[in-house]
């Protein structure tokens, strides 16, 4: 793994160690899509109007920003070295749930927190299934959650779909909070908040320990399986939150809502520099690289550019984005190799 | 698997049941399978009739292929999210392939969906054994630009059955002996991977690999090689089978097989494939396979309703990995009992 990763306190400060971090690379690449954007398609920013089409662009964040919500946490869970691929059925149950409560004739603030709670819920139930049965590799629990949850959506709702909400509850996807959209402005005060947790916090800390040796932290008096339990039910809760924010924009739900975002999700904290290894990454990368995709995407289509190419584009990048370090390491070796030989 | 007779039985010989059991594991899951298919046979009379049987095979034989490919993969420690994908695309460009060429022979087609495999499996391989990028991320990559691919070169049009000439849906529908060919195929596979697996070096070195990868790259295997190897041969298995995918359906589209990595993946879980590597069976695969296959042909026999079926699939799987972890302990607890001090 590349110095500039390296936590460690008595380490010299380098200049160049400091930019040649995974972050400051997600920066530029934030920075090329941007200006590539604009080059490419005129509606993306208005040289002449700045001030109009700086705000189309923070309008944009509300077309991406659904999922965002839930890569998050996700960063958490990569970081213990696991990982979650049952959030988008997740989403989809707590939406339906939602959805059908709400038909029902239950209140609609009184369904939301039902939704948060069914998101929860799931998410608890990963986590005491993985706790309890620490054998299990947390991919396939969730790969058997995942289908149960879509089951029991499916089975609520059949191929049938649930709408009709009160007006005020599309405020959560499309109003503003002063010139923020509203979303936009939860996802900043979410990203924020998340971290801090994992900067400044002990949990955080013990995260990073989780992912790097479990065992030694467990023996270390680490709470492993507390942790474990609070961060799946965290996954869980933000994808109840990112259900809340989807049916709001959509206006209705069906149980098929959501599908692939777990990978989405996971493509998202992984371009932003956490490594699947556990132990490493960082928030501030997730959140640069949650932009980064999301804006790819919405001047790509701005340009009609099909939808395909862009799977292309996302999917090399993530290749590439775990590839950089291992191409530096690889780099190295082969010098030190060159140098031994003469 | 009787609960009490097994208690009473595990008492004399000093054994938990679970032990027993343990030793027993494919027993166990075949008991089970029987079981779930007399439960059906005593709700719809039409279960054990030749049709139904021969159409519960044919339609687990893909599923069954690629849950052999994946073994290979798991056990060799890796994971491969990227054979939906693979499979859209070489069926895509077969039955493009097809459509233009009508006079074609089907076993053209299903060459060049497998060649197209190999070379999608081989992109997975090298980006997990050169670059040392994590499998589940370099095939989730890979997926993304299978798939967008397979959009591509189709136009986002479908191939459908009209535009496919008669001999190449007959490789689906046709029989030897009353029986589809789809089943022998499946049971070629089979046959050629139980040898592989445990008869030929290649096959023991996968295997080593996946237990120890210091260990075996120690002891002069060629870690890279065999895990490049893997992927490609998973690779030529979902090529292969997307062409029979096409086939069968009569239809190739752009989303094609989407998600049904995770089908392939829970048939190997269920066959008591260790998701860690190292180990996992042929048979244990054939009965993972043919217990996904029951289920989906039983519950739309007992009236289940459609919308059910996911939810019980996924019950069924986390019920199944519970209690092989259940299990497992039992088994290692009692292996530490028996050891002398």
């Amino acid at each position: 793994m590349p110095e500039a990763r390296t936590i460690s306190a008595d380490k010299p400060f380098s200049w160049k160690a400091f930019f040649l971090q995974w972050e400051w690379m997600l920066l530029v690449l934030f920075i090329l899509v941007q200006v590539a954007n604009s080059q490419l398609s005129s509606y993306y920013f208005n040289f002449d109007k700045p001030g109009d089409s700086a705000m189309k662009l923070i309008d944009a964040t509300m077309t991406f920003l659904d999922k965002a919500f839930i890569a998050l946490p996700m960063a958490f869970v990569i970081i213990m070295g696991e990982i979650d691929i049952s959030v988008g059925s997740t989403v989809a149950l707590s939406a339906v749930l939602m959805g059908v409560s709400n038909k029902a004739g239950l209140p609609m603030p009184a369904a939301m927190c039902l939704c948060l709670a069914v998101g929860t819920g799931c998410g608890l139930l990963n986590g005491v299934i993985l706790t309890r049965f620490k054998e299990l590799a947390p991919m396939i629990v969730t790969l058997s959650t995942m289908i149960i949850y879509r089951g029991i959506a499916l089975i609520i709702l059949e191929d049938q779909s649930v709408g009709k909400f009160p007006l005020w509850f599309e405020f959560l996807g499309w109003e503003y909070v002063g010139p923020s959209p509203f979303m936009l402005l939860a996802f900043l005060v979410c990203a924020l908040i998340y971290g801090v947790v994992l900067h400044k916090t002990t949990f955080g800390r013990q995260l990073y320990a989780i992912g790097s040796n479990r065992t030694a932290s467990y023996f270390s008096g680490v709470p492993v399986d507390r942790i474990r339990i609070a961060v799946y039910t965290l996954i869980g809760l933000m994808s109840g939150v990112t259900a809340l924010f989807l049916t709001s924009r959509m206006g209705s739900t069906r149980p098929n809502v959501a599908q692939g975002y777990e990978l989405d999700v996971i493509a998202m904290v992984v371009l932003g520099g956490v490594s699947t290894s556990g132990g490493k990454g960082r928030m501030i990368g997730v959140a640069i690289s949650v932009f980064t995709v999301g804006y790819l995407r919405y001047g790509l289509g701005l340009r009609n550019v099909s939808a395909q190419v862009l799977m292309i584009i996302v999917g090399l990048l993530l290749i590439f984005a775990v590839m950089v370090p291992n191409l530096r390491q690889m780099a190295a070796e082969w010098m030190a190799n060159r140098k031994r030989a003469v | 698997m009787s609960a009490s007779e097994g208690y009473a039985k595990t008492r004399d010989s000093g054994e938990t049941l679970f032990a027993r059991i343990g030793k027993f594991r494919e027993v166990g899951l075949f008991v089970f399978i029987i079981l779930v298919m007399l439960f059906t046979q005593w709700k719809n009379s039409n279960f054990f009739t030749f049709e139904n049987i021969d159409d519960l095979l044919a339609n687990a034989s893909i599923l069954g292929i690629l849950a052999l490919g994946m073994m290979l993969v798991i056990i060799a420690r890796g994971i491969d999210l990227s054979i939906g994908a693979t499979l859209a695309l070489s069926g895509m460009l077969a039955a493009l392939t097809i459509a233009e060429h009508p006079t074609l022979s089907p076993w053209i087609a299903v060459l060049l969906g497998t060649a197209i495999g190999v070379v999608c499996g081989a992109f997975v391989g090298v980006t997990v054994s050169v670059f040392g990028v994590l499998p589940i991320i370099a095939s989730l990559g890979m997926m993304y630009v299978f798939r967008a691919l397979t959009y591509l070169v189709s136009g986002r049009r479908w191939v459908s059955a009209y535009q496919m000439s008669d001999a190449f849906k007959d490789m689906a529908t046709g029989r030897w002996f009353g029986i589809r060919h789809y089943i022998f195929i499946a049971l070629a596979f089979y046959v050629a991977f139980y040898y592989f697996t445990n008869h030929t070096r290649t096959g023991r070195r996968i295997y080593a690999v996946g237990s120890s990868p210091e260990s075996a790259a120690i002891s002069g295997i060629r870690t890279r090689w065999i895990t490049w190897l893997v992927y490609v041969v998973m690779g030529a298995i979902s090529g292969f089978c997307g062409v029979l995918w096409v086939a069968k359906f009569a239809s190739a589209q752009g989303d094609t097989a989407s998600g049904y990595e995770m089908n392939v993946i829970a048939a190997c879980v269920l066959g008591g494939v260790n998701i860690n590597g190292g180990s996992g069976k042929v048979g244990g695969v054939l009965l993972g396979t043919l217990l996904l296959g029951t289920l989906n042909n039983a519950l739309p026999m007992i009236n289940m309703s459609v919308f059910w079926q996911n939810a019980i699939q996924g019950a069924i799987i986390l019920f199944a990995i519970i209690v092989n972890t259940l299990v497992k302990r039992n088994v290692d607890r009692s292996n530490l009992i028996r050891r002398p001090i």
